[in-house]
């Protein structure tokens, strides 16, 4: 990974902040983008959380990548989070690589990259980092937050955290705690960059290194854990690869393998690998409930948000009924939700792709969210 | 053509109601009911509902939905976490009936429970001389494709209220335009001759 991150929008958080392991870090950059504008009411803006690997930039064309921006489908003019009508907002979480204030950083105390130096973070530390950016922006309440997988985590803590900061909110494919199978995948993803011996402690910082075998390895398990097992066999089968037959070597053969190896060397380009570990970690130790001593419904005490929880039907990372549960909780606590299950085959990713069912429950609710926030403000 | 039908027993069930109550509606379809509740009576209204077009139209009209089936679902609620509990004719559609009705009166301080009614005197007369399965406004389907597996007259929920000592605080017959009040006293006729019946029940 070798980017130019100089023209990117930083915001200097001077604010100290204390992160859940006890140690502090104060005068950090939080990288965001923006898309669309503010009105002079201040009532449409809809943070964005972004997934693992995800970023800031939300939609059009990534500056760094070149590619077009992760939530493309959803996000943008005339989509369903519609960039004409509403001020949409993304940072980086600290501990990622886009900007903000993560492990390639240099540690003011040594005056070199942290590599493991760098303090380990929660999904709390994420989300409290992007408070300041909301008030530096001005916005007093949110019309909307939303966010996917990992990005759902931060937004039921982030309401959890700051129960007012937000009209409404919509968790995506989600859940409240990372299961045993969650933190045994991020385990695999972990193990496999540790077991590069280029990463060597994740001292390669020092040495403008990556560990690149490793890195892929840890992204393909992720992409295997993105797809159903019927949406992986009708995309893939057991195509062969531009070849008539066999080739009775270890060379990607089937598509799959193909694509796995595609996905996961693209993958080293633009992300870090120590990234992956402190992220992978913080969804580890997420448990919602556990910094609630009644549990989950306290969690959601007093919530005045008006929740919108979405799942998809063949996920198998953050199942259906863990999303229920989050549903559950919020019934049990008396906050105003609404749940619908998108019938598909593919799998936890269908978040990011057009799947038209998602898109159009998105909308509506974005849409009457933003009726009734302004009725609410006028009166 | 449906809604307007509909209409009558919504506009009953709203003036059951107190002002400002919280109302789950179970099976709440496109969220007629749900509407016309918040914006007449100032209910704070939270859906269940099935079907995903439904749920889509719900979240359309910023009401709040939960899809899910109640046959099984009802779990996620809490008790009494409802003033009333509203479930517009579809008792007859469950596997189990007593059971779902069981959670309606556990989750609600009271329970709304609208059935068309079997004892209505066209349904009696359909059976009686065609020897054929009724087939009505209120009963549009056939044998073979009819969601209504556990059909009842006003009459058997009436007695099964007692034997079970649900308390009746109220019973409407709806016929069309019309509607009386249901007692003990006018039973037998009312259940002749009234298509929908309205049960206020704790």
């Amino acid at each position: 990974m070798n980017i130019k991150l100089e023209n990117i929008k930083k915001l200097e958080v001077t604010n100290p902040l204390k992160l859940d392991c006890g140690k502090t870090i104060k005068d950090f950059p939080l990288a965001y983008e923006t898309y669309g504008k503010l009105n002079d009411n201040k009532d449409n803006a809809i943070l964005v959380f972004h997934a693992l690997t995800g970023d800031q930039f939300v939609t059009g064309t990534n500056p760094i990548t070149n590619k077009e921006g992760w939530w493309i489908t959803a996000v943008g003019p005339g989509k369903a989070i519609d960039t004409n009508k509403y001020f949409v907002i993304c940072a980086n979480v600290i501990g990622g690589c886009m900007g903000s204030l993560g492990p390639k950083d240099i540690n003011p105390e040594t005056k070199k990259p942290y590599g493991l130096d760098f303090p380990v973070i929660t999904i709390k530390d994420m989300v409290r980092a992007q408070e300041s950016l909301l008030e530096y922006l001005g916005i007093k309440k949110l019309l909307c937050a939303t966010g996917g997988s990992m990005g759902g985590m931060q937004l039921l803590q982030f309401c959890a955290t700051f129960p007012d900061k937000a009209f409404s909110a919509v968790p995506i494919a989600c859940s409240s705690s990372h299961s045993a199978q969650n933190i045994a995948l991020n385990e695999l993803a972990r193990q496999a960059i540790m077991a590069d011996p280029v990463w060597d402690n994740g001292k390669y910082v020092l040495k403008n290194v990556q560990p690149k075998n490793g890195l892929a390895v840890a992204r393909m398990v992720g992409h295997i854990s993105y797809l159903s097992e019927k949406g992986m066999q009708e995309k893939f089968g057991r195509k062969l690869q531009e070849k008539a037959d066999y080739e009775f070597s270890f060379n990607a053969d089937f598509q799959v393998e193909s694509y796995l190896r595609h996905q996961g060397y693209a993958f080293v380009e633009r992300f870090d690998a120590n990234s992956v570990l402190y992220i992978t970690r913080a969804m580890d130790y997420f448990d919602l409930s556990k910094q609630f001593k009644g549990g989950l419904v306290e969690a959601f005490k007093n919530q005045k948000t008006k929740f919108l929880i979405i799942s998809f039907s063949s996920d198998w990372l953050y199942t259906t009924k863990d999303n229920k549960d989050i549903v559950i909780a919020l019934n049990a606590s008396g906050a105003d939700v609404s749940y619908s299950e998108i019938i598909t085959d593919k799998g936890h990713d269908s978040f990011l792709l057009d799947e038209p069912e998602f898109l159009k429950t998105l909308k509506g609710f974005i849409d009457s969210m933003y009726e009734k926030f302004k009725n609410e403000k006028r009166i | 053509m449906k809604n307007l039908k509909m209409k009558k027993e919504f506009k009953v069930i709203a003036d059951l109601l107190l002002n400002n109550s919280r109302v789950l509606d179970i099976g709440c379809g496109d969220g007629s009911l749900m509407h016309l509740l918040k914006i007449e009576k100032n209910i704070e209204v939270r859906g269940l509902e099935l079907n995903q077009d439904n749920v889509q139209e719900c979240i359309y009209k910023g009401l709040p939905v939960i899809q899910g089936n109640a046959e099984t679902e009802l779990h996620q609620f809490p008790d009494k976490s409802f003033d009333y509990v509203v479930l517009s004719q579809t008792l007859q559609a469950f596997y189990e009936p007593e059971k779902v009705l069981k959670n309606l009166l556990r989750i609600g301080k009271s329970v709304i429970i609208s059935i068309p009614n079997f004892g209505y005197w066209k349904v009696r007369t359909k059976l009686l001389f065609f020897g054929k399965m009724p087939v009505t406004k209120t009963l549009p389907n056939t044998w073979y494709n009819t969601p209504n597996l556990h059909m009842c007259t006003i009459k058997d929920l009436f007695n099964f209220c007692d034997e079970k000592n649900i308390i009746i605080k109220k019973v409407i017959g709806v016929n069309e335009n019309k509607t009386s009040l249901i007692k003990k006293s006018n039973l037998e006729i009312k259940n002749l001759f009234s298509k929908v019946g309205i049960f206020l029940i704790s």
